[in-house]
């Protein structure tokens, strides 16, 4: 079967919307009498509220409600452990900018003068700060542990063992556009709540919870995100609290967060302590894997229990070992809360294990490239820790990325300053599990056929600017035979559009994409017998494109499209369909092996070049080659876009991001501005060389992957490792600060010492029996029929 | 979105109104040109002013950039930066001002952002270019809006004067080029030499009075002048320098006859590293060029001058390192035939 749109480098479907200013983003949506929300925020880390007097805002002319924590008894949270989030601290705030009291007023202006005249007596204590500091007052969110065979015995069989201790930093989205919420009362006592989301879903049930309402109450609609990488993932209190000011005052009440505001509502990239420990054979055998990590979590659960075990989960799945343990904790600091960043819980440990490789290969004189190629997991097999690999095509990206970037004449061959640097990763195609136990799909998709043509697709999923709308659009025009152009969507909206989980963990193009072609095809069938009993011939012959029905053997046979649709609502009433998608079980069944199976893993090698300054230790990257296992593209130019963002995503990590903060003085963040917090702008982007390689998944849509996260793994370890060829100075943190490099090559290397930690219980999980790889079927699933087969709903 | 506190607004356009209206708010009033550095102090409320006074119709201030016969080039203020690097003039006799001036912030805010702006930039700082609200969190510090007397610097709680950071990357270079200032104010005018502008403290970073502007520069015609900036910061697509140098040679018979380097951005005004430049000035020329010793030996001297604290991007004690890589590559480049070097 040829393709005819999916692989197409075509315009995202909302291009022209976004790019002339025309799109509604949440802040743009004007009602009337509408009031504006504004939060008054903890100007300390870690307090007890004593008294919380909001007389004074309360008489400000134009203030028409004031809330406290007192108007919000339910907690919330985004996993079902971690309810922890109480929309307005009551009692104690927790980090500098925890919301704690709210105001709605005629206009901006008069908020924020009365989150102003708000006083609030706290009774400041010393905010824990560091992941020491917090380990020793055991202010412990989660402990994780897991065996996986006997590491003792694996350490014996090697020939070398390597131990270091690294360090990631914590960094934040910056998402351009600012987190808005404005919440609309209905005139039949509902009510609708439009935010900047990337979990309508989660979003809706938090309010029902929080608000006490039944969920049939409440309208959520995502508005089109501008940017989200994890940051709009949670539900975040001002949602809630618009929503209920909303309620109370009878009028639709806005918000739109400053960009200091979002950097303490952050729920990004945690700083995570490592300590890596790997028995290796001369031949570069894995025998074994110690993983040890510590995550300063911030003030709250957010995402934490499943960033905890990302940090473990996904060792496994590049490649082979024969051992492995992971031990880790989350723990509480008085900090903003840290959640969810692209890469999800796994650049940390990726950027330890890359490191850990090249410096295994340099002890054995192996080439890293060629090392790493002898270890990689075989498709369709299962790892160590049970997850299930599909298609893996990591050595033909290892290839491209050597070939391409002259790794052979360069690597340990560049002048003094100059040097290359290598790594791989791995990345989900969407979480196995949704965040909330349920035997329900995690996708569905819903087509109605109008008479006139119109095809109108229907699904919760939300473009947060990845292009998932265009990907919808595309998969479903190509098994109806039209142009994505053709196809209506309705998406986001609680009230009329089928349940999708989100867009998070990389699972939208994976999970609706199978959804949407399967709702495609239900609807093709009723065409399909419409028009094959008009014709009489079998329904076989059928086929739809070009906007036309077509008898296969006789091309002098054909209809337009409208016109079969009418046939069939003649034969069947009203045209519709629904296609979902509910990802295959997991083979593990341990405590925690719910974090880490996916219906598909894509895979990424990078080649980054650097210069070092030896004078100053600043680095400039000069070139990025970057190759991604995509499976299959269904739009390239997406794709790529993809791939370069996430580039620069990991390029900012590793060369200059941080979220720190003032211990000294409460806490407060060191640079809550776009400014101070330093991110490469694109002027700074060094030229990026995207290679795509295709190897379909029998799990995707048309053997589609995901490539919003993965490419970021790579990057921040290939660029240590290229500052190792250029320079000789093993930095095992990041960001790679110039005065690090500096200090480092005057022999005084930055040192985190990791803390005596041990997860005091081991879950021992026995070995995944050998009978389970079952090597995988090639090329079983590249037609939309077969994959809709896979997935009865 | 924060938006800008409520003000009054006066757009004169002559210097005599300007000064009129300044003069009688009796230092309520603040000048502002291009706004693009006071605009987004407003919006943070780090500065308040009840009254501004547009200098962008003021005829006076944006006559073109010309040739004084004896005196020199001459800048009025309200040049903006694009105006400055696209001068014939400024390209012919300074051409390290040209690229300067090219090098702030983005071209957008070139575009808007004055000459004269820039050189009254108010001095930054972590715990100042910050919202109310976290600036309450610290408690404030000693550059703190009216009514907060006594608190003590957060960033060097026992320093007696604020260390705000002066991050203009004109000023110093004006200092290394020995230019003069005039200040007008409805009493008259005054001379000062850029140098004696600027203050080492960062509160009262200028000697500029409240009803007083900058009207023009003046540059003398250099002679035998070999001149360069250099500046530290992290993203060269926008950032603020935290390392500035400006170093001119006047350089006659195979010798340093004069020597000045300015150090900006490691303290609260362009400070002269005056040990560097002893070094430098008599030292002889080997094939036209600085010796390697003497550059040395010199860019070690600049260290001294340096004094940065934790209130800017990067770690201060690197910041301090950085400061003789900066003189010596500042000098080397003074060596090469292409002298517009910037880092």
């Amino acid at each position: 079967m040829t393709l005819k749109v999916i692989g197409k480098p075509i315009p995202k479907v909302d291009a022209l919307a976004r790019c002339t200013g025309k799109l509604q983003y949440a802040d743009d949506l004007i009602f009337p009498e509408m009031l504006f929300c504004k939060i008054y925020r903890s100007p300390y880390g870690h307090a007890f509220i004593k008294k919380i007097d909001v007389s004074k805002a309360e008489k400000i002319p134009g203030v028409l409600k004031v809330l406290t924590g007192k108007d919000f008894p339910i907690s919330f949270g985004i996993l079902p452990v971690s309810q922890d989030e109480p929309p307005l601290a009551e009692q104690e705030v927790r980090y500098v900018g925890e919301p704690t009291a709210a105001v709605a007023a005629l206009d901006e202006n008069t908020a924020y003068a009365a989150v102003r005249a708000i006083s609030v007596d706290f009774e400041p204590v010393k905010p824990v700060m560091t992941i020491e500091e917090s380990l020793k007052q055991e202010m412990i969110h989660k402990i994780a542990g897991l065996e996986f065979g006997d590491i003792e015995k694996g350490f014996l069989e090697s020939d070398e063992i390597f131990e270091n201790t690294y360090f990631y930093e914590g960094n934040t989205h910056l998402a351009l556009e600012e987190h808005a919420s404005v919440a609309v009362p209905e005139p039949d006592g509902k009510l609708t709540l439009y935010s900047s989301t990337q979990v309508p879903h989660y979003l809706h049930r938090t309010l029902a919870k929080t608000l006490n309402l039944p969920p049939s109450r409440i309208r959520v609609i995502a508005a089109p995100n501008g940017g989200g990488f994890g940051g709009k993932s949670d539900v975040f209190s001002h949602e809630i609290v618009v929503s209920k000011l909303a309620l109370l005052t009878g009028k639709p009440v806005k918000i739109c967060l400053t960009r200091e505001e979002i950097f303490y509502l952050h729920r990004g990239r945690h700083p995570v302590l490592m300590w890596l420990k790997t028995g290796v054979k001369k031949d570069g055998t894995i025998t074994s894997m110690h993983f040890k990590s510590l995550l300063d979590g911030g003030a709250y659960g957010s995402y934490g229990v499943a960033s905890l075990y990302y940090t473990g989960a996904l060792q496994t799945t590049t490649y082979k070992m024969k051992n492995y343990k992971f031990e880790g904790a989350r723990l509480f600091t008085h900090k903003a809360p840290c959640g969810p960043k692209r890469g999800h819980g796994t650049p940390q440990p990726r950027f330890a294990v890359e490191i850990m490789l090249d410096e295994i290969a340099e002890k054995f004189q192996l080439d890293p490239a060629e090392f790493r190629k002898k270890q990689l997991v075989e498709p369709g097999s299962v790892t160590i820790n049970y997850l299930k690999i599909g298609s893996i095509s990591l050595g033909k990206c290892i290839d491209k990325v050597i070939e391409r970037s002259g790794w052979k004449e360069k690597f340990r061959k560049l002048p003094f300053g100059k040097g290359l640097g290598l790594a791989c990763g791995s990345y989900l195609c969407g979480a196995g599990l949704p965040i909330y136990w349920n035997p329900m799909p995690h996708s569905s998709v819903m087509i109605k056929l109008d008479r006139g043509g119109g095809i109108s697709v229907y699904c919760g999923q939300i473009d947060i600017g990845q292009g998932s709308n265009s990907m919808l659009a595309q998969v479903v025009a190509e098994v109806l035979g039209v142009e994505p152009s053709e196809i209506k969507l309705f998406c986001a909206d609680t009230d009329f559009t089928p349940v999708d989980l989100g867009s998070y963990s990389s699972r939208v193009t994976l999970m609706v994409g199978n959804a949407a072609i399967q709702a495609a095809q239900r609807a093709a069938a009723f065409l399909k017998e419409a028009v094959s009993e008009k014709w009489g011939i079998p329904k076989t012959r059928i086929e739809l494109s070009e906007g036309r029905i077509w008898d296969r053997e006789n091309l002098n046979l054909t209809i337009p499209l409208a016109e079969g649709i009418q046939l069939a609502e003649a034969k069947f009433g009203a045209i519709c369909a629904a296609g979902s998608y509910t990802p295959p079980k997991s083979p593990g069944n341990y405590k925690g092996s719910g974090v880490g199976p996916s219906p598909a893993y894509s895979y990424s090698a990078s080649v980054v070049q650097v210069e070092v300054d030896p004078e100053t230790g600043n680095i400039q990257v000069e070139k990025v080659w970057i190759a991604h296992d995509i499976g299959k593209a269904i739009n390239p130019l997406s794709v790529i876009g993809q791939v370069e963002g996430s580039v620069y995503m990991g390029l900012g990590e590793a060369l200059m991001e941080e979220q720190t903060f003032r211990a000294r003085y409460q806490g407060v963040h060191k640079t809550p501005s776009m400014l101070d917090y330093k991110s490469l702008t694109f002027k700074d982007m060094p030229d990026v060389e995207t290679h795509l390689i295709e190897d379909p998944d029998p799990n995707g849509p048309f053997g589609a992957k995901e490539v919003g996260q993965g490419p970021l793994l790579p990057v921040p370890p290939a660029v240590a490792n290229a500052v190792y060829d250029a320079v000789g100075v093993r930095i095992r943190e990041i960001p790679l600060h110039p005065e690090k490099i500096l200090f480092a090559l005057k022999n005084k290397p930055p040192k985190k010492n990791f803390p005596d930690f041990h997860a005091p219980k081991i879950i021992s999980v026995p070995l995944p029996s050998l009978s389970e790889e079952r090597s995988r079927q090639p090329n079983s699933s590249l037609t939309p029929d077969s994959s809709a087969s896979k997935n009865p709903s | 979105m924060i938006r800008l506190p409520e003000f009054s607004y006066y757009s004169p356009k002559t210097l005599r109104e300007t000064l009129k209206i300044l003069a009688s708010e009796r230092g309520k009033a603040r000048a502002v040109a291009g706004g693009t550095d006071l605009f987004p102090n407003m919006k943070r409320r780090v500065q308040t002013p009840a009254v501004l006074v547009s200098l962008n119709q003021v005829k006076e201030l944006h006559r073109n950039i010309s040739r004084r016969r004896s005196a020199g080039i001459v800048i009025p203020s309200g040049s903006t930066l694009s105006e400055v690097s696209r001068n014939q003039l400024i390209q012919q006799f300074y051409p390290s001002l040209s690229k300067t001036a090219s090098s702030i912030a983005t071209p957008l805010i070139q575009n808007m952002g004055t000459i004269g702006g820039n050189l009254c930039l108010d001095t930054r700082c972590t715990y100042y270019n910050q919202s109310p609200e976290w600036r309450e969190s610290v408690g404030y510090c000693m550059k703190a809006p009216e009514g907060k007397p006594d608190i003590p610097c957060r960033v060097a709680p026992g320093s007696p004067q604020c260390v705000a950071v002066n991050s203009s990357d004109t000023a110093p270079l004006f200092c290394a080029l020995q230019g003069e200032f005039t200040l007008v104010s409805s009493d008259g005018e005054r001379k000062i030499k850029a140098c004696d502008f600027y203050r080492n403290d960062g509160e009262l970073y200028l000697n500029l009075k409240p009803d007083e502007i900058l009207s023009e520069m003046i540059l003398p015609l250099p002679e035998n002048l070999k001149v360069c900036y250099l500046k530290l910061r992290r993203r060269g697509s926008f950032d603020f320098p935290v390392l500035g140098v400006a170093a001119a040679l006047k350089i006659a018979n195979q010798k340093v006859e004069e020597a000045r380097i300015f150090l900006n951005a490691v303290s609260s005004a362009p400070i002269e590293a005056a040990e560097s430049e002893k070094i430098l000035i008599g030292s002889s020329l080997e094939d036209g060029k600085l010796k390697k010793e003497t550059i040395a030996k010199s860019a070690r001297q600049a260290v001294k001058y340096s004094a940065p604290y934790d209130n800017t991007d990067f770690y201060a004690f690197w910041r301090k390192e950085m400061t003789e890589v900066f003189v010596k590559r500042a000098l080397e480049s003074l060596n090469e035939p292409e002298i517009l070097k910037e880092l």
